[in-house]
């Protein structure tokens, strides 16, 4: 994983900005006489300096402004954060208020994952430069997709208030909480959706996949009773296990020179793999029987998920089974709390807390002063962790392709990236791929 | 008629206003057959440089390479549209327009060097001219469709410009502010979101920017004499604070936020351990 030095290159090859990912970056792979590719991530997404933005702030404004941090996925950031602030604050929140941000997770979830399966990925794998464009052969599948997305984006909405950036989140619980007859009519809806779910679980694992077989350690949160989400220790497949807070301890961030998203590593600098494969292999016990029922149905093993990374879209659609199957259970045991929200006081101190995003773990670390108000901050999102991950998979994969014409070696390595559902918006931006050769 | 050539292209933001488009599920097929979407990176990976009959820019311009693109953006649309409150009014990231960027840079990267920057980030209009705008943070899904049908058919777009506070009165709402002691801006913001933070039992937060002569003045003095708690500059430094009606007094609460010169979070280098040098 070191860079060629520049006469040792023997070929260059690059990915003009990429698409079907959220945000800009390019790609830019050395490749070796000898056959050993470097790559670069090139993001270039304009930095906007969020953790200098938060400063001065209170916590409940700091969860309006982290929310624009990404536009898919803005309840994981004030999940992340209000989660650290009430871990500082010593607020409990009433059971029936948990569930409600953990039902508003899933619908993001829901939102998130349909979008990258069906509008972003499907493409790929059935050879459709969008799915506007493979709507024209495969309308029922993509109205599928947007049925599920919709649904996702509604459940949001009823709870946040609106599927993007939704203001209904503060430090102690909600400003509002929605009435069990709000809630009434998308439970019926998602119940009765969750059929297409299960379908498509085995529809996108029976599409043709690149082989490719890799090692990789995963990381997620886990938790004694639910599938991680929001609550639990961060673990991984080698041993790692610490509380939520305590991301620092076995990761840190580092910045490359070809990027504006600085990259996380472990601390002995092994790359590792977050998202809906790692959560899926470390804590398939705990998937929604419903979810998991899907999954074996497939005849995929974890291992094949875990080691072929173009799987990750069978992982992601198993996961929408389970968000949309525990959004529903969530639903029937519904009981508006008595309370929207708790009362608290600020504390100084450190908040930091981490929960599963829709494409992995994001930590977020807060110093407060006295007052309560917010003095430094670090937010790791998960697409500057998976980084690493993506630049070795492109190393191990890109000599088999790199020979192909341009534009069939372009479109495999974005197929590749794609699996990641990089969000580089959160990360920084992305993807031009360019191959440098020495001839 | 033709089927007009569409592009969505962004500076700096979320993407979420972008995502708008795409989620409007009930109609994207139905638009996709009504408007050729020629460029839309995060959509397709179908690419043109143009021209464009339409071009809908979201974000701010907050890097010397935007700077230049947008001017060839410009050149190449019949019509340009900003989509939401980074191209309309700069967007949250704006607020850095009143800290050191330089030392925001550093605060934020250990190597400020390799981060190509300027120092302001500023709406699309402070660069080219704009055609017409949709406002939010997010844009709503409902203005959005109706720009797109009114383009289509060749009518102006019937966009609300009236306050907040005027659609929150109509549906008929407990007032946030004067029953609840809130610090509302509904009375300043253009609506657009149909009233929703007053709906949620908060006060609103003006992700829609000012409407047209927004007396900032007058609910100032009343906001000051009515509350106590943080002060009344700060509710302005939020998602439109760079627009002009509320500049002066978002730039007053950046001023108190001491921001200037944080220590990066990062361990500045690769000097903590695994240096890898890639």
């Amino acid at each position: 994983m070191t860079t060629p030095m520049a006469e040792e290159r023997d070929l260059e090859f690059s990915v003009g900005q990429l698409t079907r990912v959220e945000g800009e970056g390019r790609l830019h792979l050395s490749v070796s006489r000898d056959g050993r590719v470097a790559a670069q991530l090139r993001i270039f997404e304009a930095p906007r300096y969020f953790e200098q933005l938060v400063v001065g702030r209170t916590p409940d404004e700091v969860l309006d402004i982290v929310a624009r941090i990404c536009g898919i996925c803005p309840v994981a950031y004030q999940m992340s954060g209000v989660h650290a602030f009430e871990s500082l604050a010593g607020v409990s929140v009433d059971p029936a208020v948990r569930g409600l941000r953990r039902l508003l997770y899933c619908g993001e979830w829901i939102e998130s994952h349909a979008l990258h399966i069906f509008l972003l990925h499907a493409p790929d794998f059935l050879g459709y430069p969008s799915a506007l464009e493979m709507a024209a052969d495969h309308r029922a599948l993509v109205e599928r997709g947007l049925r599920l997305k919709k649904l996702g984006n509604r459940l949001v909405a009823i709870v946040g208030g609106r599927p993007i950036h939704p203001v209904s989140v503060r430090v102690g619980g909600f400003y509002r909480v929605p009435t069990a007859a709000e809630l009434a009519g998308i439970r019926e809806e998602l119940r009765s959706v969750l059929p297409e779910a299960v379908e498509t679980v085995a529809l996108v694992a029976a599409l043709e996949t690149p082989v490719a077989d890799r090692d990789t350690r995963l990381v997620c949160l886990r938790h004694p009773d639910e599938y991680p989400m929001s609550d639990g220790r961060i673990v991984s497949s080698d041993g790692i296990d610490l509380a939520p807070g305590e991301w620092r301890e076995a990761f840190r961030e580092v910045q490359v020179p070809w990027s504006h998203a600085l990259q996380a590593r472990a601390a002995d600098g092994v790359p590792y793999l977050l998202g809906p494969t790692a959560r899926v292999v470390l804590a398939s016990d705990q998937l929604h029987p419903t979810a998991r029922t899907a999954l074996e149905a497939t005849g995929l093993t974890l291992e094949e998920l875990r080691r072929n990374v173009f799987r990750s879209i069978v992982s992601r659609a198993v996961e929408l089974v389970h968000a949309i199957a525990e959004a529903v259970d969530l639903l029937d045991a519904y009981e508006r709390p008595a309370r929207a929200s708790v009362p608290w006081q600020p504390r100084a101190g450190v908040a930091a807390w981490a929960t599963e995003a829709p494409r992995g773990l994001l930590f977020h670390r807060y110093e407060l002063d006295d007052e309560g108000i917010v003095r430094a901050a670090q937010i790791v999102p998960p697409t500057s962790q998976n980084q690493a991950a993506i630049e070795r998979d492109l190393e191990l994969f890109a000599p088999a392709v790199v020979e192909l014409p341009h534009a069939a070696a372009t479109q495999r390595l974005e197929q590749l990236i794609r699996s990641y559902d990089p969000c580089i918006s959160c990360a920084t931006h992305f993807l031009d791929l360019t191959i440098e050769r020495d001839r | 008629m033709a089927t007009p050539r569409v592009g969505v292209v962004k500076m700096a933001s979320c993407d979420g206003c972008q995502l708008t488009l795409l989620d409007l599920e009930d109609e994207l097929l139905a638009l996709g057959e009504r408007f050729e979407l020629v460029e839309f990176p995060e959509a397709t990976s179908r690419r043109s440089d143009g021209p464009y009959d339409v071009l809908l820019v979201e974000g701010s311009i907050s890097t010397p390479e935007q700077a230049e693109q947008i001017v060839e953006l410009r050149a190449r649309a019949k019509l340009l549209v900003t989509i939401g409150a980074c191209a309309t009014a700069g967007g949250i990231q704006a607020l850095r327009n009143w800290g050191d960027e330089p030392a925001w840079r550093a605060a934020v990267y250990p190597d400020a060097e390799l981060i190509e920057s300027l120092a302001h980030a500023t709406p699309i209009h402070e660069y080219v001219k704009v055609d017409a705008e949709l406002r939010g943070c997010p844009i709503d899904p409902g203005q959005l469709l109706e720009l797109l049908t009114a383009l289509r058919v060749g009518r102006r777009p019937q966009l609300p410009d009236e306050a907040v506070c005027l659609e929150c009165k109509r549906l008929g709402r407990v007032c946030v502010l004067v029953a609840g002691g809130a610090p509302c801006l509904g009375p300043l913001t253009q609506t657009g979101c149909g009233a929703l933070c007053p709906g949620y039992a908060r006060a609103c937060y003006a992700c829609f920017g000012p409407r047209e002569q927004a007396n900032v003045a007058s609910l100032g003095r009343w906001l000051e004499a009515e509350r106590s708690g943080p002060g009344v500059d700060r509710l302005f430094a939020g998602f439109t604070g760079w627009a002009p009606p509320f500049r002066e007094r978002a730039g007053r609460a950046m001023s108190g936020f001491g921001t200037a010169g944080a220590e990066a979070s990062v361990p500045a280098d690769g000097s903590d351990g695994v240096d890898d040098e890639r």
